[in-house]
């Protein structure tokens, strides 16, 4: 049975001599690698190639060269462009932050089973179901222009603090929904351990359940961050001087359009890093799951 | 007579519409160790999750060193001090190190300052051979040490009653020894204990009783040598067989 039971010896299958094999060579294999590479990288070159000749040898190219990507209207735009994406930028800040905060106020009104919680529960589910179910751009028009218009005493009486009132309220009721699948899925013995060494229902939400539901929910909440980012142009339809409205009084005045591509390069810029971020944040909870399981 | 630790009496719990425990009674004394036994869904868990209120039972009354667990004098979080309760998947808190663990509830619910919560913590770790793992999180222990943990967890308000359900069933074989230790010491410095377990060898050798549960009620109960020798219903005879065939007694 042992192997260290000289009687028992035999065909030594198992036993082992000297030391083991070393690791595998871990060293970058260039011969290996480089004809996969120099095959994408000219299939890469051959399609983008074709599609770009195909593109500009069209009849139409140079009007629609001259009305999209015109340099010199790209740079005279450019300055103002810029000034507007940076009020998306910091909207886009506020506005998140205020959406994380108020969401969660409803997920925890929305979770909290005491029974006299029963008529905050009911109007959170009504709340859910109202701002989820209609177009954020109805909601930033309704506030934008409507509120204001009331000029209510004591109140901020500006398009741009309205409408973004309107992106939080709407957004929020997405986000909330996205904590509550958060604090769903943290497992019900979670629960048990909490409210068996005699934790009350709150402190098991914000000492045992919460902080595990915010985790699990990075990934998702990426998604919302990065759309947020975009939907904040919708408050240009309210005259709020964002990249897209900048864009737009630049091409009103010229008829030339390329100050919208100007735009639209500054929110891939954005977007783009914040997809991969996302993209990155979910694989690595993946990972840190499957570890668990494991 | 001493008031019994622990008073099941006639204790009945429905799931909806399923009966799960049928006119049930049980007493455990002071300083005594009863082991509920029987088949999956036979209602040792929640006759054992009765006694927290971690269910609430329909009918019937468990008293806690003489006062019914529902009663006010319990208080908010009374019941809860007095009853610790271990479970089968440890349930520690992935979030919080083993320390924090360990002194959540003395420290949120029973307002122990933080300083005298983790020295007592850290007491009770060391006792367990868990010293060098307090700031560890619970991921990065063994099934067994995590298992540990939690019956500290279950020890740091000091309760009367300790309530462990399967704690070795999800448990490496090679592990399951170093978490019995642990109860055998623990029954060694009188601790009442009501423990639902499918380790045989251990509920005879660690049990002043042994219940076996079919069908949510208790069909047999009596002392281990002679609810395991000779037990006197052909179910518990019946069990008792194919466990042995599984090779576990």
């Amino acid at each position: 049975m042992t192997d260290d039971n000289p009687a028992q010896a035999g065909p030594q299958r198992n036993a082992r001599r000297g030391p083991p094999p070393p690791p595998p060579s871990r060293r970058f294999d260039w011969r290996a690698a480089a004809a996969p590479a120099a095959i994408g990288a000219v299939s890469v070159v051959v399609v983008f190639g074709a599609l770009s000749w195909i593109v500009t040898s069209a009849e139409q190219w140079p009007r629609i060269k001259l009305q999209f990507f015109n340099i010199d209207a790209m740079v005279a735009a450019f300055p103002r462009v810029l000034r507007g994406f940076w009020v998306n930028m910091q909207v886009w800040l506020t506005v998140l932050a205020c959406i994380l905060v108020w969401a969660l106020v409803l997920a925890i009104v929305r979770s909290l089973r005491a029974p006299w919680f029963a008529p905050f529960r009911l109007m959170v589910v009504i709340y859910i179901d109202l701002f989820r179910g209609v177009p954020v751009l109805l909601l930033v028009l309704l506030f934008g222009f409507g509120i204001p218009a009331l000029n209510l005493p004591g109140l901020p009486n500006s398009g741009l603090f309205w409408g973004s009132v309107a992106m939080v309220l709407s957004y929020a009721s997405y986000v909330a929904e996205i904590y509550r699948s958060g604090i769903d899925a943290v497992h019900e013995g979670q629960r048990a351990a909490a409210k068996s060494l005699g934790l009350s229902e709150w402190q098991t939400l914000r000492y045992a359940i919460l902080p595990q539901a915010l985790r699990n929910v990075v990934p998702a909440l990426m998604n919302i961050v990065v759309a947020l980012q975009k939907d904040v142009a919708l408050l240009s339809v309210i005259g709020v001087r964002d990249a897209v409205r900048e864009a737009q009084i630049y091409t009103a005045s010229t008829f030339n359009y390329s100050s919208l591509i100007v735009a639209a390069g500054l929110f891939l810029l954005a977007t783009v890093p914040m997809a991969r971020l996302a993209d990155y944040l979910t694989r690595r909870d993946r990972e840190r799951r499957l570890q668990v399981a494991g | 007579m001493t008031t019994p630790m622990i008073e099941i009496d006639t204790v009945t719990k429905y799931f909806g519409d399923k009966l799960v425990l049928d006119r049930v009674s049980l007493t455990v004394n002071p300083h005594e160790v009863v082991c509920l036994i029987g088949a999956s869904g036979s209602g040792k868990s929640t006759l054992l999750r009765c006694v927290n209120r971690l269910v609430e039972h329909d009918y019937g009354t468990i008293r806690l060193d003489g006062v019914a667990v529902e009663d006010a004098a319990f208080g908010k979080t009374g019941l809860q001090k007095r009853a610790g309760i271990v479970f089968q998947s440890y349930n520690l808190f992935p979030h919080m190190t083993v320390l924090d663990n360990i002194t959540l509830a003395p420290r949120r619910v029973h307002g122990v300052a933080r300083a005298e919560a983790e020295a007592r913590g850290r007491e009770v770790l060391t006792r367990f051979g868990m010293g060098d793992f307090a700031v560890s999180y619970p991921e990065q222990l063994s099934g067994g040490q995590q298992q540990r943990v939690a019956i500290a967890r279950a020890l740091m308000t000091r309760p009367d009653v300790l309530l462990l359900d399967e704690i070795t069933a999800a448990l490496d074989p090679e592990l399951v020894g170093e978490v019995l230790a642990i109860i055998r010491g623990l029954k060694d410095e009188g601790m009442t204990m009501m423990i639902v377990t499918h380790e045989m060898g251990f509920a005879r050798e660690c049990a002043d009783k042994v219940a076996f549960l079919d069908g949510g009620t208790i069909l047999e109960e009596d002392a281990p040598e002679r609810l395991f020798g000779s037990p006197r219903k052909a179910r518990t005879r019946a069990f008792l067989q194919r466990i042995v065939e599984s090779g576990r007694l």
